[in-house]
């Protein structure tokens, strides 16, 4: 910068330049730290929003997620969204909004089964059947894999049943080039 | 009308008892000649419940209110077709529209008894058995001709506004055909064990049935779909509703079965698990009427809360003993003929396809009746919606779609490793660069929640499921072209042809795909609502919309308001758009009719949500990226169905050295190793 060799020559100068430098940027970082809430607090608010209004039902009872309630009419949709924006702007943790929602409302304002207790046998069900599943089917593969065949075991004339053979092969037509 | 339709019942009831009991009497006795009049009694019950169909029809088109159900369900403004529709919009209405498909199924079957008499004997008499357990429904329990009690109205109450809708005309009825359908593989896989079958003929017999009956489904699911996203204006087309569930679980089942039948058809595996999955997609069918018509689950599209439950659970219980019973005789004959050669082959990606469909049918069905569960454990009720949904469901699909890529280019029987990294290469490689040119063109799935993730999967997996498709298409194509000197394209064609089941299946692949692309568009969607007052506009994504007035209307059926909006973009108008609220004078009951400007690339979906205090139009726009994919895809579904049930063309005998050259080409697969 032009001005600093003008005006602050010298040893001392340099040591003004960064004091200068330095206020100047931690101006800067001020300015930015105070900035980054402001905006990025007005696009968390509105993230927080949709994301906890997509975990709530509307309580009219058009069975919709509440942000997706566009029944025509609907006198609970609107007071609710007002209720979470209020909920969301005061700085409430998502918890203490939906156990808010959930003492207003009762539990079946909730979209999903969050609330512990028996709630979570919803969620581990389909896992719990999927690993079950999948126990069964390796099992299955290495009974599989560990048997002869029939068709092989009993390689005896009476095994050929001309009939099926002639199924299998118009299946192989329909299935293969 | 109510006279003759009441009689029709009952004489559809009395001739569906006969085929039931003098058929399985005279398959006991082997008495065919009984077995023949069990067969025309049969015939003749299909007569009876077309008759039946037509009087309440007619009751609704001469608007004769003097019937409770043409009261409840029409009135004298409401168009010509919602009339027609008015046979299936009601509870009782809809469980007749049931047994006149049923017993249009059991005409077809019992027509065409000469395919095989025996097995079509057996058949028909489980369908009557059927046919009986729906007319005893609508003879005594939910009779669509019951009388208005007093004095007989002047007008009747009108049709559900959400149902004036011209796919209400064809959805119930595709799905429908989708639910009953399944009961004729059903029959044919019981009469099969019954009779302990030799083979796989019934399958042979049943697999156009079940083709058609998948198709069914498919059409109505998705024209279920259609109709949620164009009429109910919440921007979405699938919410995961118990009906809507209920519709799923048995195409689940089904999809499942259609991949298993062909371990059975080709290697003599999976018998009873086929056996069990037939009959598994039967029950979830009645399942999802019984969900529909019980009000054990709360629906926006269930029917009204009826006693009826309690007949679909004895009806269920009898068939689960009936089929369990007949399992346990006659298991034996259902021992697998071949063993599994290798891991890495066809029959193990069928098998674990098999899984993921049945855990993900798990998971929808316990997801649905939990609500019911967790009443009846803790006292209060929960909602389980589309969060629980979603995040359970979206990673099955995912493992499915890959599947669905893997599983092509697996051989039957052993795969070696060197075929599969040949095979694997190409799709793999342009999968890689689809991943990347996504990430180039903006997509941050790890700044966004788990949806931007799930889509980038969704769409890299459905670019290798394409890749995989289209190599397929592409080898065997040009091995076909060199030995006839025809194009590529020609060759596909005529590859197709030789082999329709097998390419058929992978366009309908190609259209799942699709489909999936669409839904992946979802984690983009985005909204706004805004008071619009003429010659103001807002703006939402490209797009500019311009209020330029604002209308009401008044005839016969409803009264409306309605704004008049132009769509700009880029400074250039592009459309005009109309979206409208309506309130019906008969059901007093609003409906909002969306106007949607749907291209490849986005839907334009703009909602009236109502005016304001100073009587502005209050428009609520979403911008939906890639909808109109998912319907596309349901083309392709449809198209690639057809294409499977279309006999294939005479092979010639150029094929064997053509085949010995495919093989040699595809790196020494082993037969089969494409379909």
């Amino acid at each position: 910068m032009p001005y600093r060799a003008a005006e602050l020559p010298g040893q001392g100068t340099d040591m003004r330049l960064n004091l200068s430098e330095r206020s100047c940027r931690a101006l800067q970082l001020l300015v930015l730290a105070l900035a980054i809430p402001f905006f990025a607090g007005a696009s968390n608010d509105e993230a927080r929003f949709n994301n906890i209004g997509h975990k709530m039902m509307c309580a009219c009872g058009c069975s919709q997620l509440l942000l997706e309630c566009n029944h025509v009419g609907c006198t609970y949709s609107d007071r609710m969204r007002n209720e979470l924006m209020s909920a969301v702007q005061r700085g409430d943790n998502d918890d203490l909004i939906l156990s808010t929602f959930v003492g207003n409302y009762g539990p079946a304002i909730l979209a999903a089964p969050i609330r512990g207790g028996f709630d979570r046998v919803a969620w581990i069900m389909p896992f719990a059947v999927f690993v079950l599943a999948t126990g069964v089917a390796v099992w299955v593969v290495r009974i599989w894999k560990s048997r002869p065949s029939v068709a092989a075991a009993a390689s005896t004339p009476a095994a050929v049943d001309p009939e099926l053979d002639r199924f299998r092969e118009q299946a192989r037509k329909e299935t293969e080039l | 009308m109510p006279q003759i339709g009441s009689f029709s019942l009952l004489l559809a009831l009395a001739l569906a008892l006969y085929s039931f009991l003098i058929g399985a009497f005279a398959l006991w006795r082997k008495d065919d000649l009984l077995s023949e009049t069990a067969r025309r009694a049969g015939i003749a019950s299909f007569v009876a419940v077309v008759a039946a169909s037509a009087a309440l029809v007619v009751a609704a088109l001469t608007n004769d209110f003097s019937l409770a159900y043409i009261m409840h369900h029409s009135n004298r403004a409401l168009p010509t077709p919602y009339k027609f529709a008015a046979l299936w919009s009601g509870q009782e209405g809809s469980l007749l529209f049931w047994a006149l498909l049923l017993s249009a199924y059991g005409f077809v079957l019992r027509v065409r008894h000469k395919v095989d008499l025996q097995l079509t004997a057996y058949a028909s008499v489980i369908i009557a058995a059927v046919q009986v357990f729906f007319l005893l429904l609508v003879n005594f329990a939910a009779h669509p001709f019951a009388i208005v009690t007093g004095t007989i109205p002047q007008d009747g109450n009108g049709l559900n506004p959400l149902l004036q809708y011209p796919e209400m005309v064809i959805h119930p009825p595709m799905l429908y055909l989708g639910y009953v359908g399944v009961t004729v593989p059903f029959a044919f896989a019981l009469s099969a064990l019954i009779m302990k079958y030799p083979g796989e003929k019934w399958i042979q017999i049943t697999r156009r049935w079940t083709m058609v009956t998948w198709l069914f489904l498919t059409c109505g699911i998705f024209l279920g779909m259609h109709w949620a996203y164009s009429v109910l204006g919440w921007g979405g087309y699938w919410g995961w509703d118990p009906v809507e569930n209920a519709s799923l679980l048995p195409w689940l089942t089904g999809t499942a079965f259609l991949h298993s039948v062909m371990m059975q058809e080709k290697r003599g595996m999976m018998k009873m698990w086929n056996m069990w999955l037939i009959f598994t997609t039967f029950f979830l069918a009645i399942f999802g009427t019984f969900l529909t018509r019980s009000g054990i689950v709360s629906s926006v599209h269930a029917f009204a809360q009826s006693g009826i439950g309690t007949w679909f659970v004895w009806f269920l219980s009898i068939t689960a003993a009936a089929c369990v019973a007949i399992f346990a005789l006659n298991y034996k004959h259902l021992k697998t003929e071949n063993h599994l050669e290798s891991l890495v082959s066809r029959e193990s990606s069928f098998l674990f396809n098999n899984l993921l469909l049945l855990v993900s049918c798990f998971a929808v069905l316990w997801g649905t009746l939990f609500p019911v569960i967790s009443e009846a454990v803790t006292g209060s009720k929960v909602t389980v919606g589309a969060p629980f949904f979603n995040r359970v469901n979206v990673p099955i699909a995912m493992f499915l779609l890959l599947l669905t890529g893997v599983g092509p280019l697996l051989a039957w029987r052993k795969t070696s490793l060197d075929a599969l990294r040949r095979n694997f290469l190409a799709p793999a490689v342009i999968t890689v660069v689809a991943i990347v040119a996504m990430i180039a063109f903006g997509m941050r799935p790890w700044q966004e929640d788990i949806s931007g993730l799930y889509s980038l999967m969704g769409v890299a997996l459905s670019v290798f499921v394409i890749a995989t498709v289209a190599s397929e298409f592409y080898r065997g194509g040009r091995v076909i072209s060199s030995k006839q000197n025809t194009n590529v394209f020609a060759g596909m064609v005529q590859l197709t042809r030789r082999n329709t089941r097998r390419y058929g299946g992978y366009i309908v692949h190609l259209g799942v795909v699709i489909i999936v692309i669409g839904f992946c568009g979802s984690a983009f969607n985005s909204d706004k609502e805004q008071e619009l007052p003429n010659g103001q506009s807002m703006t939402i994504g490209s797009y500019t919309l311009v209020s330029r007035l604002a209308t009401q209307d008044d005839n016969a059926n409803y009264e409306s308001e309605a704004a008049v909006v132009d769509v700009y973009k880029h400074g250039r108008q592009i459309d005009t758009l109309y979206p409208e609220r309506r309130v019906y004078h008969a059901t007093e009951q609003p409906a909002t009719m969306v106007a949607n400007r749907s291209t490849l690339r986005e839907d334009l979906y703009v909602v009236y949500a109502g005016s304001s205090e100073k009587g502005n139009p209050i428009l609520k726009v979403h911008l939906n990226p890639l909808v109109m994919w998912i319907w596309i895809g349901v083309w392709f579904i449809i198209a690639g169905t057809g294409i499977a049930l279309v006999p294939n063309m005479a092979a010639v005998r150029v094929m064997s050295p053509v085949r010995a050259t495919a093989d040699a080409l595809s790196g020494g697969r082993t037969a089969g190793a494409g379909d």
